[in-house]
């Protein structure tokens, strides 16, 4: 080996050649179908649209809003802060989660922080600028008019926090502090040391129950929402309720309400490995597809460049280290493959190979999300990994703070980061004020989900989605701390408004709960509960989700191929078929069964892996989060096709073989341009 | 390593339990606790014995949804979560032995799983500041001290697992429920509701069933977020003076 | 959704009379499912069928548990001030016999003329007894809540965190009270010579008293619990009165406490040690 690798990064020959695919691969996977638009976001001025919309939206005569009952599946930021709203707007509010409290929600462990256009460094930020990065950083992907609203009401939220007790850090002078997030040129992240997340979520479900306690909420914990309810009364079909789980009982409830909301989170757990915690799953989603919703842009998955490496079998989920890390932390691997196995203090200077900061030197240790994870894994795909062999690999890459410490000096670092060097240290063992930490990407976010209309509508009336479920602000990729703000722009400021729209019309007729929709669905639910107890196999579900993991990670995870997708999809095909038969789900239906409550999100999971593959392989470009070998430059960057591709890839259920509908994407206040970080 | 465990087993609330006795070989230091027991309830659903029951949900030390008392202390001999404690903490042949939160206001829903929703009554009581979406002020209207912006802080990051209540030989919630009214009570924005909050959330304390603090501290050593006695001496003060205001 | 019906609180202070709200969560068990006296707990009359948990409507303050405990640390302040009083008085036993029993018949004669013979003295017995009543009566209530707060106990339970003295209130302040009621037979009430003596002569009455080893030994004893009772105590009362609120003040708290412990139940224990020894005799 050479001193210096002289590939840039090292994309693999055999796909670069053509650059540019043309047939279409997923053909045979798929049906065309009809176009798709949103019908909702009003024309005219960008910076005008939502005023228009909140003034065109209907209103409910707050005598009738006692009488109309809404159901929101979720208490994350997306949905507690929804159910607060619409509870003090007067609605009757049913608020579903799995966990045992609405504050564990996984909005929780967000670490590092939200945006807001908020300027108060005066700095040259604005809510245009923050529009302009959000649709950059989304790699031209995501819907103009929706990001333009999210940065408009992101200051909005940060008042509204602040008003409730968020301890959002402060200068000396009182004020809040802020910080640029993510390779932003700007200070637009407000945070509360490394629980950005939890600070905010605990203030929304702190307003929550303020509605309990007020009466317009009902909280039910420990209920997993597991089939939709539509009903169709004559004038189309609209959703009506959902059935649940009590998770304790085992009971099978049903609940009717006038609208369905659904703040369901991510389902990054399709990959087993990811950064979300153990239950988060696709379910409430699935269901609703399959029950007519479109999901859109399955594949689009954010993979997150630093987070704790694998250390073996056992392994049952991975951890974030906050993007902040990156701001002082410098990202490298030693030179020579001899070296990687030596103590990384050994290895001197001139051996270390700081890659990004090599590769990318305008924007070094912070390129974007998907580019450090990339070159990250052809690091160690090169041999240059460090860390312990999983399989015969080293699957890490060192982010050292020496020269921060050198900088700020100790407690300057550690008032900067504190918990999380901490929490790096509680999980590997090792001190990373000493030792260079060690991390790897691993599964994070998920742009994709349930495709929704300017009003967070799906395309089945009366279901709306928030959140990370749905699929609207992010694109194909996601900039660093502007999730929170999705999902608390989504719950507090725009749900509220665009549902009165929709519910200017209710009350809907009365559903008698033996309506035929209402038993069919949930005697769909008893019957899977059913033959998930009776089928008496040998394999547990763990070892069933760990494989699928396996299949997503290595064939739709950071770089994809034609031949690698088609192969995934054969391989759930069957492994799913074989989850059928021979899955293994010890207890009862009518008690408190975590094996069973796995099952049922495993079986969702395959089919969701399924179509992030067949969406993964009709995507024939690179974008964002999805880098298809195929579509590269020369120096192996990803290559959009605008062309072809600048749509919203909308999935209708149908079995086998999808139909896919396209939602064009136009840009009048922004013009497209290829990413470039180098 | 090769560990024992002893561990207990309930099949739902109305059942007595007992101790039930397992072997696990080969565990490894790197594993967390938690995917100790994820190896063994595989083991166990290989021999057809149900897997044990027990919470855990984001695995890495926030949501506070993973409980246990291991060997007597909550979230084990580390001061951090069940989810976060990893097996290099224990030695090979060690004997464990893996118990559910008591207390009688948490409930034992099945094996290791508790019913914690009296803390989520305790803040429906008052654990809030009242102000409805969209009526705030500009957020810089009101500049906070840094120092009781930390304060505040600090003690929010209560994450309500309830290992206070599992530790105190009182059964007490004194502490969880003094880092909310610390939290609250720290900030400006607090003030109008200072007196009502504590009157209410502690009569919901009570009312609940939880125990009367008699100042042991063992909650505060149990607490994996380090929240500090301090709160309980503010609780107790800012009751106190909601008396004096005459609540 | 919740509504309302009026149920009794539980039988604990914080809940008597209290309007009850019903239902706030979706699940239908009883908050102490099988392990604790749900029934007691929501009184008779209008029992809440399938009752989930309630949220308490019209609170008051002064019906906590920890006004209980403000209870308890200002009775407790009074006994620390008594003990005070009192060990300063006992080491007067060191400046002999007359001294001693001038200091006994002076306490007789404080705030005369204004108040008669024994007035203040009876003033002071009078806080005492009621500081008692309250201390005693709020110990038990609390006692008997923390019994029902747990009623599975550990297989395995460490006290990380824990000082010894405070796990012993309860039955230290047992043991306290127990002493007491003798104490009083001893010197005040029944005035028992141990050793057949006179009983009219304090003075001598406590010389007698310690001369006897196992009396010597029941006091200390004694004064070893009252140390630990106030080391524990001390600091405890300064924490309920919310005086504490900061890592300094509460270390601060936490040494005075065990400060004062010492020098009070050293200070008791002077005068039987000397007597034992011979040092103070008759
Ligand atoms: C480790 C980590 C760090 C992050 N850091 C940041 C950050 O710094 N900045 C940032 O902007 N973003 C960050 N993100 C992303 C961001 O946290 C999430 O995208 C966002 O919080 C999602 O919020 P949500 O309300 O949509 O969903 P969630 O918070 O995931 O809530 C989902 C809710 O739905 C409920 N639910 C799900 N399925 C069902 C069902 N079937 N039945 C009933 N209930 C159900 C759950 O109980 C839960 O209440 C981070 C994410 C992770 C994983
Ligand atoms: C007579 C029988 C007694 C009983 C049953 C008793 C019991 C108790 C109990 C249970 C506590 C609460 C424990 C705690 O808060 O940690 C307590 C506190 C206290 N006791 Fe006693 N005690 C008795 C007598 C005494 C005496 C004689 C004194 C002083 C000489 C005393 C001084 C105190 C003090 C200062 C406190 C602290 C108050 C507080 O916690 O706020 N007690 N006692
Ligand atoms: C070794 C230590 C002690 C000695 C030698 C001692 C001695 C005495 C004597 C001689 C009297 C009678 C005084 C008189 O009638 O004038 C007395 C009374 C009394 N002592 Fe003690 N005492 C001791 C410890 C204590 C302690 C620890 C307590 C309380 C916790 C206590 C509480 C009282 C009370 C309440 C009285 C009655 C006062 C009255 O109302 O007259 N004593 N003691
Ligand atoms: S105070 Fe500590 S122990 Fe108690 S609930 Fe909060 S975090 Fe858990
Ligand atoms: S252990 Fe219990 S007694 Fe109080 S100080 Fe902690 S709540
Ligand atoms: S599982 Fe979330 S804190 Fe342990």
């Amino acid at each position: 080996m050479t001193d210096m690798p002289d590939t840039t990064l090292t994309p693999d020959p055999s796909h670069v050649a053509e650059g540019h695919p043309s047939s279409d691969d997923a053909a045979g996977y798929y049906t065309p179908g009809t176009p798709l638009t949103d019908t909702k976001a009003p024309g005219g001025p960008i910076a005008d649209r939502w005023q228009t919309r909140k003034f065109e939206a209907r209103l409910v005569n707050p005598a009738n809003r006692r009488k109309l009952d809404v159901i929101i599946v979720g208490t994350g930021l997306a949905g507690a802060s929804a159910a607060a709203t619409m509870g003090e707007a007067g609605y009757n509010v049913k608020s579903f989660c799995y966990q045992d409290s609405p504050r564990r929600a996984h909005s929780i462990a967000a670490q590092g922080g939200i945006n807001a256009a908020k300027n108060y460094k005066e700095d040259g930020d604005s809510a245009h600028r923050l529009f302009y990065d959000t649709v950059k950083g989304g790699d031209y992907r995501s819907r103009e008019s929706n990001v333009y609203r999210l940065a408009e009401v992101s200051v909005n939220i940060i008042d509204q926090c602040v008003a409730q007790g968020v301890p959002f850090a402060r200068e000396y002078g009182g004020l809040l502090d802020n910080r640029s997030f993510g390779g932003v040129q700007v200070s637009r992240t407000f945070y509360a040391r490394g629980q950005t997340g939890q600070q905010l979520l605990i203030g929304a479900y702190q307003a929550l129950e303020r509605q309990v306690a007020a009466g317009t909420v009902e909280t039910f914990t420990r209920h997993e929402m597991l089939e939709l309810i539509v009903v169709d009364d004559g004038d189309g079909p609209r959703a009506r309720g959902i059935i649940v789980r009590d998770m304790v009982t085992g009971e099978i409830e049903t609940h009717l309400a006038d609208v369905v909301v659904l703040a369901s989170g991510g389902y990054g757990n399709v990959f087993f490995l990811s950064t979300n915690a153990m239950g988060c799953n696709v379910t409430a989603a699935w269901r609703a597809h399959r029950k007519g919703a479109y999901m859109a842009n399955p594949c689009y998955t954010q993979i997150h460049p630093t987070c704790i490496p694998v250390t073996g079998s056992h392994q049952s989920k991975l951890t974030l280290m906050s993007e902040s890390l990156r701001n002082d932390g410098r990202i490298w691997v030693p030179k020579k493959k001899e070296d990687c196995d030596k103590d990384p203090r050994s290895i001197a200077e001139e051996d270390r190979d700081y890659f990004l900061e090599r590769i990318y030197p305008s924007f070094g240790n912070l390129v974007p999300r998907d580019i450090a994870s990339r070159a990250a894994k052809y690091m160690c795909d090169e041999g240059r990994g460090v860390g312990p062999e999983v399989d015969g690999v080293r699957r890490g890459v060192y982010l050292d703070f020496q020269d921060a410490i050198a900088r700020l000096g100790k407690e300057g670092v550690e008032e900067k980061y504190d918990n999380l060097l901490d929490m790096y240290e509680r999980i590997t063992g090792e001190n990373p004020y000493e030792v260079p930490m060690r991390i790897y990407p691993a599964v994070h976010y998920v742009m994709g989900g349930l495709w929704v209309d300017y009003d967070l509508q799906s395309t089945i009336p009366g279901l709306f989605v928030t959140g990370e479920a749905n699929f609207s602000d992010h694109g194909a990729n996601r900039l660093g701390a502007s999730a929170l703000m999705q999902g608390l722009a989504d719950g507090y400021f725009v749900l509220p408004h665009t549902i009165r729209d929709y519910l200017a019309d209710a009350p809907f007729e009365k559903i008698p709960e033996d309506h035929p929709a209402v038993v069919e669905a949930k005697q769909a639910v008893t019957e899977r509960i059913e033959h998930f107890l009776t089928v008496n196999g040998t394999r547990s579900v763990d070892s069933y989700h760990r494989e699928l993991g396996n299949i997503m990670w290595e064939y739709c995870g950071m770089e994809r191929t034609e031949d690698g997708l088609k192969k995934a999809i054969d391989l759930i095909r069957s492994l799913k078929d074989d989850f059928y038969r021979n899955v293994k789900v010890l207890g009862t239906a009518d008690s408190l069964n975590q094996s069973l409550e796995k099952a049922g999100r495993v079986a969702d999971f395959f089919e969701l892996g399924e179509l992030m593959c067949i969406d993964a392989l009709n995507r024939r470009e690179s974008c964002g989060g999805h880098f298809r070998a195929e579509s590269q430059t020369e120096d192996g960057e990803a290559l959009r096709h605008d062309d072809q591709f600048a749509y919203v890839a909308a999935w209708e259920f149908a079995g086998e073989k999808p139909v896919l509908h396209k939602e064009e994407l136009t840009y009048t206040a922004i013009e497209m341009k290829q990413r470039s970080y180098k | 390593m090769k560990l024992t465990l002893n561990i207990w087993r309930q099949t739902d609330a109305n059942d007595a339990g007992a101790m039930h006795t397992y072997q696990v070989d080969d565990v490894s230091p790197d594993m967390s606790f938690l995917e100790m027991l994820d190896v063994l309830n595989e083991d166990l659903n290989a021999k057809d014995e149900e897997p044990i029951a027990f919470d855990s949900d984001c695995r890495e030390g926030i949501c506070g949804m993973c409980s246990l008392m291991i060997n007597g202390e909550p979230h084990g001999p580390e001061v951090t979560t069940t989810c976060q404690l990893h097996m290099r903490s224990f030695k090979d042949g060690d004997t464990i032995t893996i118990e559910p939160w008591r207390a009688s206001a948490f409930p034992v829903l099945k094996d290791l799983c508790v019913d914690r929703s009296a803390f989520d009554r305790i803040i429906q009581a008052g654990g809030y500041i009242s102000v409805n979406t969209g009526s705030a002020p500009e957020a810089h209207s009101v500049p906070v001290p840094r120092d009781d912006a930390m304060r505040a802080f600090n003690v929010a990051t209560c994450i309500g697992c309830g290992a206070c209540v599992a530790a105190c030989p009182n059964g007490s919630a004194s502490l969880f429920m003094g880092a909310k009214i610390t939290h609250l009570g720290e900030l400006p924005q607090g003030q109008p509701e200072r007196d009502s909050r504590v009157t209410n959330m502690v009569a919901q304390h009570d009312h609940e069933g939880f125990g009367g603090c008699t100042n042991i501290g063992e909650c505060a050593a149990a607490c994996p977020k380090e929240i500090p006695l301090d709160v309980i001496s503010q609780l107790n003060k800012d009751l106190r003076t909601a008396i004096k205001h005459g609540h | 959704m919740q509504r309302a019906g009026v149920g009794r609180g539980h039988d604990g202070p914080g809940g008597t009379g209290f309007i009850v709200f019903r239902g706030t969560g979706g699940r239908k068990i009883t908050p102490y499912g099988s392990v604790g006296p749900g029934d007691q707990r929501y009184g008779a009359s209008v029992a809440i069928q399938n009752s989930g948990p309630t949220l308490v409507q019209g609170a008051r303050a002064t019906q906590s548990t920890i006004f209980l405990k403000i209870l308890m640390a200002a009775s407790g302040a009074v006994f620390i001030a008594f003990v005070l009083l009192h060990m300063y008085g006992n080491l007067k036993a060191f400046n002999g016999h007359d001294a001693y029993n001038e200091y006994a018949e002076h306490l007789r004669e404080l705030g005369t003329p204004m108040l008669p013979h024994s007035g203040a003295l009876w003033i002071i017995r009078a806080v005492l007894i009621l500081s008692l009543v309250v201390h005693v009566y709020c110990a038990a209530t609390l006692w008997k809540r923390a019994k029902k707060a747990r009623t599975v106990r550990y297989q395995v339970k460490k006290h990380t965190g824990a000082i010894f003295a405070s796990r012993m209130m309860r039955w230290g302040g047992v043991t306290l009270l127990l002493f007491i009621i003798w104490h009083l037979l001893n010197f005040t009430i029944g005035k028992v010579n141990v050793t057949g003596g006179a009983t009219n002569d304090p003075y001598n009455l406590v010389v007698d008293s310690f001369s006897t080893w196992w009396l010597t030994v029941i006091y200390l004893v004694a004064m070893a619990m009252l140390g630990a009772h106030l080391h524990h105590g001390i600091w405890s009362a300064t924490q309920t009165l919310g005086l504490t609120n900061s890592d300094r003040t509460r270390k601060l708290a936490k040494n005075s406490a065990f400060t004062l412990a010492v020098v009070i139940a050293g200070g008791f224990s002077l005068v039987p040690i000397f007597v034992l020894a011979g040092v103070i005799n008759k």
